[in-house]
């Protein structure tokens, strides 16, 4: 099935495991394998962490829009927070050494891994929007 | 199902049975508690057991960096058995691999322990 859906979230992680589950019954519905199906889901999951923990800071007074276009050849997934966005050039590289042991970092790195396509960009109103597609093979 | 952690004793190392999903929300810090818990006791030969594990997220990996920097950090070993394919893609994909001893066979990992 087709379409796209535009919705508004919470800032909690209610919301992150939500959005991962719902994304994986779109790619499984596209038929995407299991190891594709969990591989957009966890790219998925980064992303609604990063804009619920990072970006909205869990602030009930924030929301988290999240768009998902079920396409004939791919899931599009658009989430956006109302945080102050980032910059991704500046944002330290995980597998560096100095940042190496670092608790936490990894979640755009491992975003970039799981998807066919990846971008991120700051908003006119200043929260991030990042964009993953994952492909039927 | 959020991970749960439960420890046992062979020989001198305590081993660590994980199963579950091991992400932000979902028991990543039990991991924290469990080790921290531990390392106090004065156990400081710890073999984290992933074989149940088949899903990881970012938080996760955090919390595997945070046991071996505290367990090493008191002169303690910490190692990593029975990774999943994800798991292992993980740490490939975060360089961690390279960090972390790793083993297939318990009985092994439990004589690497020095």
């Amino acid at each position: 099935m087709t379409g796209t859906t535009d919705s508004l979230l919470a800032s909690n992680l209610e919301s992150v495991d939500s959005v991962e589950a719902l994304v994986v019954d779109a790619a499984a519905a596209l038929g995407l394998d299991e190891d594709a199906r969990m591989d957009l889901g966890l790219a998925v999951r980064e992303a609604m962490v990063n804009a619920v923990a990072h970006g909205n800071e869990y602030s009930p007074d924030k929301q988290v829009r999240l768009i998902l276009e079920r396409r004939t050849d791919a899931v599009k997934v658009t989430i956006i927070d109302q945080g102050e966005g980032f910059d991704l050039n500046r944002v330290p590289d995980p597998t560096q050494g100095e940042n190496l042991m670092r608790e936490s970092g990894r979640g755009l790195l491992l975003m970039q891994a799981f998807v066919d396509e990846f971008s991120v960009k700051r908003t006119a109103s200043g929260g991030a929007e990042v964009v993953l597609v994952k492909y039927a093979s | 199902m959020s991970a749960r952690f439960t420890t046992r004793q062979v020989g001198d190392v305590t081993v660590i049975d994980a199963v579950g999903r091991f992400t932000l929300g979902e028991g990543s810090s039990l991991l924290r508690d469990t080790v921290r818990n531990l390392v106090a006791a004065g156990n400081k030969k710890l073999l984290l057991n992933l074989n149940e594990v088949s899903y990881i997220d970012s938080s996760g990996v955090g919390e595997l960096v945070y046991s071996y920097t505290t367990v090493t950090g008191q002169q303690g070993q910490f190692k990593l058995l029975g990774l999943t394919k994800r798991v292992h893609d993980l740490l490939q994909i975060t360089k961690l691999y390279t960090v972390f001893e790793v083993h297939d066979d318990e009985t092994q990992a439990v004589r690497s322990f020095s």
